[in-house]
């Protein structure tokens, strides 16, 4: 059926036209029929919580005390807001979000260009890298949280041999801000590097050996051809790479639950949604908190997306 | 390329290499060995090797305390709660989008791309922002604590990623293969059983498995939504008690770690060539 209505595509009379189109009209309803259920679950599940939430947030609401309800307009906002609290978790998730991102983009593009020239153990090494993406992060978590303490953990006794002695055995990594966001963030490092020196090598395999053959050869040293000619040509896998850790970082949350608990100010914001919402029952507090993070996302994304011109459905695929 | 480098490079990327996989590995060790110590070697450091790192004699009781003993009551159920939430889960969104990215890739129809867009999009929703409307809907309706009541907010995980995956691997279908075996003869449902289910079918296996993974993973709506009767293991961990309530629960929590990690770890490993093609099908042509 198809074949002839393309052979004669050049000559099409006004009668055959009618046919196509209700045959792009029958193409139309098989396509929304087909595609409609995931499309709407999809919406349900995930749209309609966030304006629950929004509505919710304009609400002085405590679970346990469904009678007190009150229209609050904005006032969970500027509580909220003026509340140094939130700036703390604020800050907290800033400084794990640039930490982590600056130390994946390095080293997971040393690993993507170490997976794309090496020769041996070139099939073991694409394997091995992707195990911390199969840890559950929680584990992950754990397993980092046990290995830096000071009783059960090697991190101090390995630390302490390798400085001579210089490394105190009792170090108490737990003990302070600094240095228990330092051991969330070399766990979340470990985790999510894997993640993103894949995606850059997808990218690094769109580079042009050619270009960067023809730069040696013209003597550009090995820095200039890195970032004259990989990087340029990489841009869009790096932008993508860049947005999807950046999204993710910002909602990091089972890290900190499980190694400090929000301890030492280590609490993010999405730790903050949770303590609000499930310990304090403060549904109307929590919602704002939640909006309020969302907002976030929907603002770094938007950042991407027009400053930066990432364009995720194009450079999707063809 | 690999040609015109000489063996002191491809000796050196080699040891890079090395580094790289032994930095991957340790953690993964780290807690293997840790849920092999025995309740003395875990606090006592001369009972162990290589700085406190592996166990001088390997103790297999922290798998009975899971397994037989103390923790296995609250082990056992919220690994059957894991494993059913999330299977049900994945199944019911790799079926959804099957049908969605089946009509993506094939037909022709306004709005494709704004499925896409949107499935893209509410991925990177901060998963937290659901748990508050959630947990207050949750409990008003008695969905609080229940198994139904963690696999519809993990359809939010499992649904926009299966139709992005699934979208990417069915455009690279030759889906005219299927007229091609019509032509030779092949009524339609041949040519759907021996053409296009076999080319559609790993596409598919693989979106499960991510899926599934990404399910496996979360521990927000599971230690949100939940109290004991549908907490899954991620949540479960944190809630472990030692044998005694004088002794922590390290050794415990490692061992059911192993059991929930080696599984996935395996499966990942065995179909990496895929799992990789799937999760960088959305961020780079390729």
């Amino acid at each position: 059926m198809t074949a002839v209505a393309e052979t004669n595509k050049g000559k099409l009379t006004a009668e055959e036209k009618a046919h196509l189109s209700d045959r792009a009209k029958g193409e139309r309803n098989l396509g929304w029929r087909l595609a409609g259920p995931a499309f709407v679950i999809m919406l349900l599940v995930t749209l309609y919580p966030i304006c629950y939430a929004v509505y919710l947030s304009l609400f002085n609401y405590r679970l346990t005390d469904p009678a007190g309800r009150k229209l609050v307009w904005l006032q969970n906002y500027i509580t909220a807001l003026s509340d140094p609290l939130f700036w703390q978790a604020f800050t907290t998730t800033l400084i794990i979000v640039v930490v982590t991102l600056v130390f994946e983009l390095v080293i997971g593009m040393a690993i993507a260009m170490v997976m794309n020239r090496v020769v041996w153990p070139r099939k073991t090494l694409r394997t091995i890298v992707l195990i911390p993406y199969a840890i559950v992060t929680v584990v992950s978590g754990f397993s980092w949280l046990y290995a830096a303490q000071i009783s059960t953990g090697f991190f101090n006794r390995w630390l302490h041999f390798f400085t001579f002695g210089g490394f105190s055995e009792n170090y108490n990594w737990f003990g302070g801000r600094w240095s228990s966001l330092t051991i969330i963030c070399l766990s979340e490092i470990w985790k999510t590097t894997p993640f993103m020196s894949l995606l850059l090598l997808a990218g690094l395999a769109q580079v042009d050996s050619a270009q960067e053959e023809a730069a040696k050869v013209d003597g550009a040293t090995w820095w200039q051809r890195f970032t004259k000619v990989i990087l340029p040509n990489m841009k869009a896998a790096l932008m993508v790479a860049l947005l999807f850790r950046t999204l993710d970082a910002v909602r990091i949350y089972d890290n900190p639950y499980v190694m400090t608990g929000g301890a030492n100010k280590t609490e993010t914001l999405s730790m903050l949604v949770g303590t609000e919402t499930v310990s304090r029952v403060e549904i109307g507090m929590g919602s704002a908190l939640a909006v309020i993070l969302f907002v976030i996302v929907l603002i770094i994304a938007f950042i991407f997306v027009k400053l930066f011109k990432v364009d995720l459905t194009t450079s999707g695929r063809s | 390329m690999e040609t015109t480098m000489s063996t002191k490079a491809k000796n050196g990327l080699g040891v890079v290499s090395i580094v790289i996989m032994i930095w991957t590995l340790i953690p993964l060790l780290w807690i293997i060995a840790t849920s092999l110590k025995s309740t003395a070697a875990l606090a006592d450091p001369s009972q162990n090797l290589f700085g406190n790192f592996w166990p001088k004699h390997i103790s297999w009781d922290n798998y009975k305390l899971i397994f037989s003993g103390g923790a296995s009551d609250l082990f056992l159920p919220a690994l059957w709660h894991s494993i059913v939430v999330c299977v049900v889960s994945t199944f019911i969104s790799v079926v959804l989008a099957t049908f969605c990215a089946y009509a993506i890739s094939r037909l022709n129809f306004p709005g494709k791309k704004l499925i896409l867009t949107t499935s893209l999009a509410v991925s990177f929703f901060p998963v937290i922002a659901m748990v508050t409307p959630l947990f207050n809907l949750w409990r008003q309706i008695g969905l609080f604590d229940t198994i139904p009541g963690l696999i519809i907010p993990y359809l939010a995980l499992t649904l926009p990623l299966s139709i992005w995956i699934l979208s990417a691997f069915f455009q690279q279908i030759p889906w005219e293969m299927e007229q091609a075996a019509q032509v030779d003869g092949a009524t339609s449902w041949q040519a759907f059983i021996k053409v296009i289910a076999p080319l559609a079918a790993p596409g598919v296996f693989t979106t499960a498995i991510i899926a599934f993974f990404t399910a496996w993973n979360d521990f927000v709506f599971s230690s949100n939504l939940t109290a004991q009767s549908a907490q899954t293991v991620p949540a479960a961990l944190n809630f472990f008690t030692g044998a005694s309530q004088f002794v922590q629960p390290t050794g415990a929590i490692c061992a059911a770690a192993v059991v929930v990690t080696i599984p996935v770890v395996i499966l990942v490993l065995v179909f990496q060539k895929r799992i990789v093609a799937g999760l960088t099908s959305g961020a780079v042509k390729g």
